[in-house]
């Protein structure tokens, strides 16, 4: 159960990212963030692990405040919350299995990881994290060689090694053709419905959120809108989220 | 009219900025003292010429000589009675005939050669009966190998004897010999490669680390509140001082180990075994969410003593392993001294290395501790402990300031160099506690940044030649001098250039290991190093052309290398030697220039 409890992020100088956002996760849920780009949807993602510091409100996930953990505690709470990027966010010269691996800093000895020594038990999951995202031969090749869609999948097999209880997707298919979106869209799922990871998926079209999620979320500068089941979400609601200039496409 | 008006204003103010402009040019003539007209006196342009045409002969190489001795007898002073009888000569060997035979000190005789070798030259000499030289004039034969001199007959001891007048002709035989400068030249302009090379490597080994803290992007996130901070320099300096002391306990007790090599051997094995396994077994600690706090700090002191023995031992080893093979080596001695180096580097480094481990260890320990204060106390109590903690970093910061300036103006006056320091520091920690908030997090990062920025800048700006005069005053003449200097000069210039570089870096990797839960360190290793290794290969490279470029100058200076060489032979006005040196450092550095754009080239 992830807890959000009047949370607000102001950045330095400009106007309120959040603003007294409140919603619960239960532990297992697809949950879908929607609303115009510039509303606040990838700053909520972040302040839940905090790579963002909220500036007023609580995070609870499990009972443990995430707002107030100590360095330390942060990083123990990160490493079960894995988190997928938009522009994927690999390390472009390393290796794809290095990426992977890079998952497990969080829990690996840091001093043999320095020297880029993982054990050998956390080398076998990487191949079958990329193996079950379908890239298993590419493990040798330098990351920036991979297509978008595939270096995606390697996003997704890097959050996995955090054995996580929740991901953290932010726009995770936003820069893909939609054929590539479904593929990554139902890896996601896959891993909601077999392992009962909670998901936190930015999405900016509706027929995804329809089709993938549980539950929806919207914001709209900084506020939350809507927070109900997506068939919900009619043309009503969609003006309120979007505007009423707004017009639904896909 | 109006416009007119502007116009005037206008062709006014272009007429005066360039009045204005010629005025400073010609300021600048009279400061520059120029004067064209010594450009076209006659002096200065032979020697001009002179000095042209010996650079244009760089001295790189020399022959055997043949020497062909003509010789004519000469009385000095016309013996009594008979004037003696011109030599006679075979008309086809190469003979001289002189307009008389016989004179007096100063008299003027005109001196002919005949069938000289063709445009031969050389000098003719004077012979005293006892062979010594007096050299009377230069002689230049023709296609013919005929040649006309006036000569002054030199003043020397009259005899009665015949002396001799003599024209030699020196001719190359066999093939062309590097010469002695060559050689010399040669030599040293390996020495400037190598000093450049060590100098780039010490140089980037150091800045590396050092970029990381003078990048802006790295460093702006760290924040701490004031209490933490306060505890962190307390925690530092007790860690350093803590440390030295450890350090030379533990080498006095390790003294009796160092006469014995297998001891010392295997000491270092066992530390560094010891060493490795507890860092292998200190993994579950992290993987465990309860950990053993007992266990943990016994781990932590294990790692610290085994670390610490370790060093100590390896360099000690390193050191006996050198010396011992010096001289069985024999031609390869050079590697037994480079073991025997890196030993004493590393035993010179052990106390100031334990000292900073320990001093980062304790801080980051106590600065947790104000971090879990400042988290947990209700304000008003934080307030009080940050004006006291504040108060004691202040006063103990000043106060090595304090011992600082002691060092230098030797004041030899406590009150000075210590108390009232210790008191400015207490009292501006004092003002620092009072005016911030209790548990606002304070730009440490920034802080530490713009410290290190400053300093880098400081020190790129003196020039590595007046860095190479301390440095020969410190480890004397040489190459050696040389290297520290380049070395200290790479440090600020890279470390600049590096630390930009990771300010430019993409963010997203970065955020992405973050998340992972990944510490700084780990950070920097898996999302920042692999970004930067292209910019950091392409600056090094670039770095060390222009360390070969300094390493042939700072010789002037003393800090060897082939500009010692040239300085030399500068001063000794021999310019065909320095113009041999000016073409290798030419050669060099277009070469540098080459190789590195081509390695360049393979890795960006």
């Amino acid at each position: 159960m992830l807890e959000i409890k009047n949370l607000s992020k102001k950045y330095e100088g400009g106007p309120l990212a959040l603003d007294d956002v409140s919603f619960n996760i239960p532990q297992g849920e697809f949950l879908a963030v929607i609303g115009l780009s510039g509303s606040g949807k990838s700053t909520l993602l972040r302040c839940i692990n905090r790579l963002i510091e909220p500036t007023a409100g609580d995070i609870i996930w499990n009972d443990i405040n995430v707002t107030k953990a100590s360095d330390d505690e942060l990083l123990t709470i990160r490493r079960k919350i894995g988190m997928v990027f938009q522009h994927f966010n690999l390390v472009n010269r390393s290796s794809v299995l290095t990426n992977v691996l890079s998952g497990r800093l969080g829990y690996v000895n840091p001093a043999m990881s320095f020297f880029n020594k993982f054990p050998q038990s956390d080398i076998d999951n990487a191949h079958k994290e990329l193996e079950r995202v379908g890239i298993a031969e590419k493990a040798h090749q330098r990351a920036d060689e991979l297509s978008g869609g595939q270096q995606q999948r390697v996003g997704i097999a890097r959050a996995m090694m955090q054995n996580p209880a929740i991901i953290l997707a932010d726009e995770p298919v936003a820069s893909l053709d939609p054929v590539l979106a479904h593929s990554i869209m139902q890896h996601l799922e896959k891993i909601n419905k077999e392992q009962g990871v909670t998901i936190l998926c930015s999405l900016h079209f509706l027929d995804l959120v329809h089709k993938y999620a549980d539950r929806a979320i919207a914001l709209n500068d900084g506020k939350l809108m809507f927070d109900g089941p997506p068939a919900e979400i009619d043309d009503e609601k969609f003006r309120e989220i979007y505007g009423k200039e707004a017009e639904r496409v896909g | 009219m109006n416009n007119n008006k502007k116009s005037l204003k206008k062709s006014i103010s272009v007429g005066l900025a360039v009045a204005l402009g010629l005025i400073i040019f010609a300021y600048a003539f009279q400061v520059t003292d120029v004067d064209f007209g010594t450009t076209r006196d006659e002096i200065r342009q032979t020697s001009l010429t002179r000095v042209l045409r010996a650079l244009a002969h760089p001295d790189l190489v020399e022959y055997e000589t043949n020497e062909l001795n003509v010789e004519i007898p000469f009385y000095l002073p016309c013996p009594d009675g008979e004037t003696p009888a011109m030599p006679e000569a075979a008309t086809d060997a190469p003979y001289l005939t002189a307009s008389a035979i016989c004179g007096e000190a100063d008299e003027l005789i005109i001196i002919e050669g005949f069938n000289m070798p063709a445009y031969s030259q050389g000098p003719l000499n004077f012979i005293t009966i006892s062979s010594v030289k007096k050299q009377l004039d230069n002689f230049q034969a023709d296609a013919d190998g005929y040649f006309i001199n006036e000569i002054e007959v030199p003043n020397r001891q009259p005899v009665a004897e015949a002396q001799a007048i003599r024209a030699t002709v020196r001719t190359n035989v066999g093939s062309p010999m590097w010469s002695d400068n060559a050689i010399a030249t040669w030599e040293k302009i390996i020495e400037t490669i190598f000093i450049a090379l060590l100098a780039t490597t010490i140089g980037t080994l150091i800045a590396i680390p050092t970029s990381f803290i003078a990048a802006r992007n790295l460093m702006v996130e760290n924040t701490s509140p004031l209490t933490s901070v306060a505890f962190s320099i307390i925690g530092w300096l007790i860690g350093m001082w803590f440390g030295s002391q450890i350090t030379k306990w533990l080498m006095r007790l390790f003294d009796p180990v160092y006469e014995n090599l297998l001891f010392t051997f295997i000491g270092a094995a066992l530390s560094f075994g010891l060493l490795y396994a507890l860092l292998r077994g200190s993994i579950s600690a992290k993987a465990v969410e309860s950990t053993n706090s007992g266990k943990e700090i016994f781990t932590t002191l294990g790692i610290a003593i085994s670390g610490i023995s370790f060093l100590i031992l390896f360099g000690a080893s390193f050191r006996a392993i050198g010396a011992a093979m010096i001289e069985p080596l024999g031609i390869f001695g050079f590697l037994a001294n480079f073991v025997f180096q890196l030993g004493e580097i590393i035993v010179m480094l052990t106390p100031a290395i334990i000292a900073i481990f320990i001093g980062a260890f304790v801080g980051s320990m106590l600065s947790k501790i104000g971090q879990r204060i400042s988290d947990n106390m209700p304000a008003a109590q934080v307030k009080l402990i940050n004006i006291i903690l504040a108060l004691l970093a202040g006063a103990a910061i000043f106060a090595l300031f304090g011992a600082g300036v002691e060092w230098f103006y030797q004041i030899g006056n406590p009150v000075r160099t210590l108390y009232i320091p210790a008191a400015v520091g207490a009292g501006l920690g004092l003002i620092l506690a009072i005016t911030t908030t209790a548990k606002n997090p304070l730009p440490t990062g920034l802080i530490i940044y713009t410290i290190t920025r400053t300093f880098l800048n400081g020190t790129r700006s003196v020039e590595p030649l007046v860095m190479a005069i301390i440095a020969v005053i410190w480890v004397g003449i040489g190459p050696f001098a040389g290297s520290l200097a380049l070395a200290l000069h790479t440090v600020a210039a890279l470390a600049k250039l590096y630390s930009e570089q990771v300010e430019s870096i993409s963010a997203g990797p970065i955020e992405a290991v973050q998340a992972t839960g990944a510490n700084q360190l780990q950070t920097i290793v898996y999302a920042v190093v692999p970004q930067i290794i292209p910019p950091y290969i392409s600056f090094t490279m670039y770095r060390w052309d222009i360390n070969v470029r300094m390493s042939t100058i700072i010789g002037f200076v003393g800090g060897g290398g082939i500009g010692f060489l040239l300085s030399q032979n500068i001063n000794l006005l021999d310019y065909r030697a320095a113009s041999a040196q000016m073409l290798a450092i030419a050669v060099v550095v277009a070469s540098m220039d080459y190789i590195s754009s081509v390695i360049r080239e393979k890795f960006v």
